[in-house]
């Protein structure tokens, strides 16, 4: 075991994987607690979970890197999630995808991606900001939502 | 005091319903929460109560909302009475934006638990026999009949048995599963109670995508009310049966839909598809015989068992029975939830209830069935929505999703998009799927700039039948059926080149 296992983050991380140990297949819900906690999951978290769950890091490491909801780096301060689905696309979801990329070049506090459906296809536009979504959106709605981001 | 409804859903509040409840809360309303009931092209919905029933306001803003309760807004009646939902038949979606959705009472008084506590009085053959009867078909996509399904799983002999209920609901164009839960979450609990019930299974698991924050929290409320209740846990309504329920949430795959990527998903894997057989009833979830259901196959269940088979037999087309949700999506007037008995015509779907396109230009194209599912053109709009009818036009029913485009589509950017999508959500475990996506994308790439395209178009042809014919399962297997409607339908969209020489810039 390395220092890391000692430090505060490395320890919430072992409880919060420890809290699962009664569930029938827990990595799923470990992985989506740390996120949660966390807003990513380190390398350092792969090796704890995997300790504790009598895992080989090589597996959860595959598991980790399957799902497109966890990430390895920390979050930006802000998240854009735009859908490119095909009902989005029928009333222009890919201009507003397009401009939206467009207007946060360069910004590294917003990361714009794309989604594909968020359940809410018939008030397309759709997309997530921060966590909330909206529908019927445009660029300048987009605008008008993340005016105070800066 | 005047009592006002206003959709906690999750599409109402995307278009600024919880701004418009705080908004009647100030004006001094007494705000319930309903669910959405489903007209979409109408939210936020607000319905004032009064003697003669709930009066509907339609696209009510924060601005207007204190008007509504002077009678001020677009008016559209009484709710109930509405030509767009009047002529549905609301079967899974009879409560689903009457009632509050967490309100357990509520939902008994308008008819919940009434299947369940049929159900057992019966024994667990007898509840099988009951679905069988109905015509009930798997409402996810593939249309297998439930019944059989459930009478696979209570035959196997295994000291544990699970329900899973499929919530991952990834198709574009389709919410249906999303707004019953957060609706009328007890009806799908009360589905997998009498499912677990039918199969001998003491345990069910939600998977549901973590697209859906607003109906998880609904599901994880509710199930905590039935257990309080006793509808859940040790000995329900006393009939010595004992059922759990977990909630699990995704983590963004779309192909963590298909049962088996499902069930890996469950287990803590990667969303791989499993070879099959051997087929999930038998040896399912932790190797253990499951019934793998849809949201809206479980939510069609407690009416059947309340009504009986053969009521919702009596509804359908051919071997298409019952009601189907349907979701208008996309570029449609109104938009929304559309429960009508199988066999109701495409044209009717768009054109009547959806009002045509939101843009007012004409209807060029119609997806039905999700992004594997046919682009379907209007000169195809007598089809009748069931499973078999559909396929005889070369189109699938799916999972009831229909979304609608304009004359300003590009289908040939669709038929590319049919192979990006595939391309980012393969599972990667077979070659023709893995590979097919990512080399049909780059091949219409080439058409698309007019680059050789009557060769190429013949590769696009080789590659689907490749993937039609090698891939494990319908992710690979069915994306070549968008891109093949698209090239059948619209062959000018594809002829670029001709373009060209005629000096159109593409
Ligand atoms: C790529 C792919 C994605 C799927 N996505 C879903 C889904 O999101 N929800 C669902 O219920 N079924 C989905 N299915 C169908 C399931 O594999 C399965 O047929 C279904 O859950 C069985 O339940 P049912 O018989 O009640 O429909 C998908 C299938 C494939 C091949
Ligand atoms: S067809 Fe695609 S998604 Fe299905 S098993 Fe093969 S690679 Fe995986
Ligand atoms: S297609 Fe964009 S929300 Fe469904």
């Amino acid at each position: 075991m390395t220092t890391e296992s000692f430090t505060p983050h490395a320890q919430r991380a072992r409880t919060i994987t420890e809290q699962h140990l009664g569930d029938r297949g827990p990595l799923m819900p470990v992985l989506r607690d740390l996120m949660e906690e966390f807003g990513h999951i380190s390398r350092d978290d792969v090796a704890t979970v995997a300790d504790v769950l009598n895992l080989s890091v090589a597996e959860v490491h595959g598991v980790v890197s399957f799902y497109h909801d966890f990430r390895t780096t920390p979050p930006p301060a802000h998240t854009i999630a735009l859908c490119r689905a095909e009902a989005c696309q029928s009333v222009g979801g890919e201009q507003v995808f397009a401009e939206t990329v467009a207007a946060h070049e360069g910004r590294d506090d917003v990361e714009v991606r794309e989604v594909f459906c968020l359940g809410n296809c018939a008030l397309g536009p759709s997309g997530m900001l921060d966590g909330r979504l909206h529908g019927r959106l445009d660029a300048d709605r987009i605008a008008a939502l993340t005016g105070d981001w800066r | 005091m005047t009592t006002v409804w206003v959709p906690a859903d999750a599409a109402a509040v995307s278009v600024g319903a919880d701004e418009v409840a705080d908004a009647l809360v100030a004006a001094g309303a007494t705000v319930r929460r309903n669910g959405s009931r489903g007209m979409l092209w109408a939210e936020p919905l607000v319905e004032v109560e009064t003697d003669g029933g709930r009066i509907g306001y339609a696209n009510v803003t924060p601005e207007g909302a204190a008007g509504v309760l002077d009678g001020h807004g677009d008016c559209l009646g009484v709710v109930d009475d509405h030509e767009w939902l009047a002529g549905q038949r609301r079967v899974s979606f009879a409560r689903v934006g009457v009632i509050d959705p967490q309100d357990v009472e509520g939902f008994e008084a308008q008819g919940g638990w009434a299947g369940l506590r049929r159900a057992l009085t019966m024994s667990p053959a007898d509840v099988v026999e009951e679905v069988t009867a109905s015509g009930l078909r798997g409402r996810g996509g593939a249309g297998f009949p439930a019944g059989v399904k459930w009478k696979t799983v209570l035959g196997a002999e295994a000291d544990t048995k699970y329900v899973a209920c499929n919530f991952d609901e990834g198709d574009s164009g389709t919410f249906a599963d999303r707004m019953v839960v957060e609706g009328d979450p007890f009806t799908l609990i009360e589905g997998m109670v009498i499912a677990a019930y039918a199969v001998g299974a003491s345990e069910g698991y939600v998977y549901v995508r973590s697209e859906y924050p607003h109906a998880i929290t609904a599901l994880r409320r509710a199930i905590e009310t039935a257990y309080t209740h006793g509808f859940l846990g040790r000995d329900i309504l006393g009939s010595g049966h004992h059922v759990d329920i977990h909630v699990r949430v995704g983590a963004g795959a779309y192909i963590c839909g298909e049962e088996s990527s499902m069930l890996e998903s469950l287990e803590g894997r990667r969303g791989e598809v499993r070879a099959k057989p051997p087929i999930p009833a038998l040896k399912g979830l932790f190797g253990q015989p499951t019934a793998v259901n849809n949201v809206l196959t479980l939510c069609a269940v407690p009416m059947i068992l309340a009504d009986g088979g053969r009521a919702y037999a009596d509804l359908g087309v051919g071997r298409s029975r019952g009601t189907q949700v349907f979701q208008l999506a996309g570029n449609v007037a109104r938009g929304g939830i559309v429960e009508l008995p199988m066999g109701v015509t495409l044209g009717e779907l768009v054109e009547g209830y959806g009002g045509g396109t939101r843009t007012g230009r004409p209807v060029r194209a119609v997806q039905v069935g999700g992004p594997l599912g046919a682009y379907v053109p209007p000169d195809r709009f007598d089809v009748q929505m069931g499973y078999e009818e559909l396929a005889e036009i070369e189109a699938m029913l799916g999972h009831g999703g229909v979304v609608v485009f304009d004359d300003t589509v590009d289908m040939a950017r669709m038929a590319r998009f049919a192979f990006e999508f595939c391309a980012v959500e393969s599972c990667g475990k077979c070659t023709p799927c893995r590979i097919g996506a990512v080399r049909g994308k780059e091949t219409l790439d080439h058409v698309i700039a007019g680059r050789d395209v009557e060769r190429n178009l013949e590769l696009v042809d080789d590659l689907c039948n490749t993937m039609t014919k090698g891939s494990l399962c319908a992710m690979g297997g069915l994306t070549p059926m968008p891109v093949q409607s698209a090239i059948r339908h619209w062959p000018e969209d594809f002829d670029r080149s001709h373009q060209e020489q005629e000096g159109v810039p593409s």
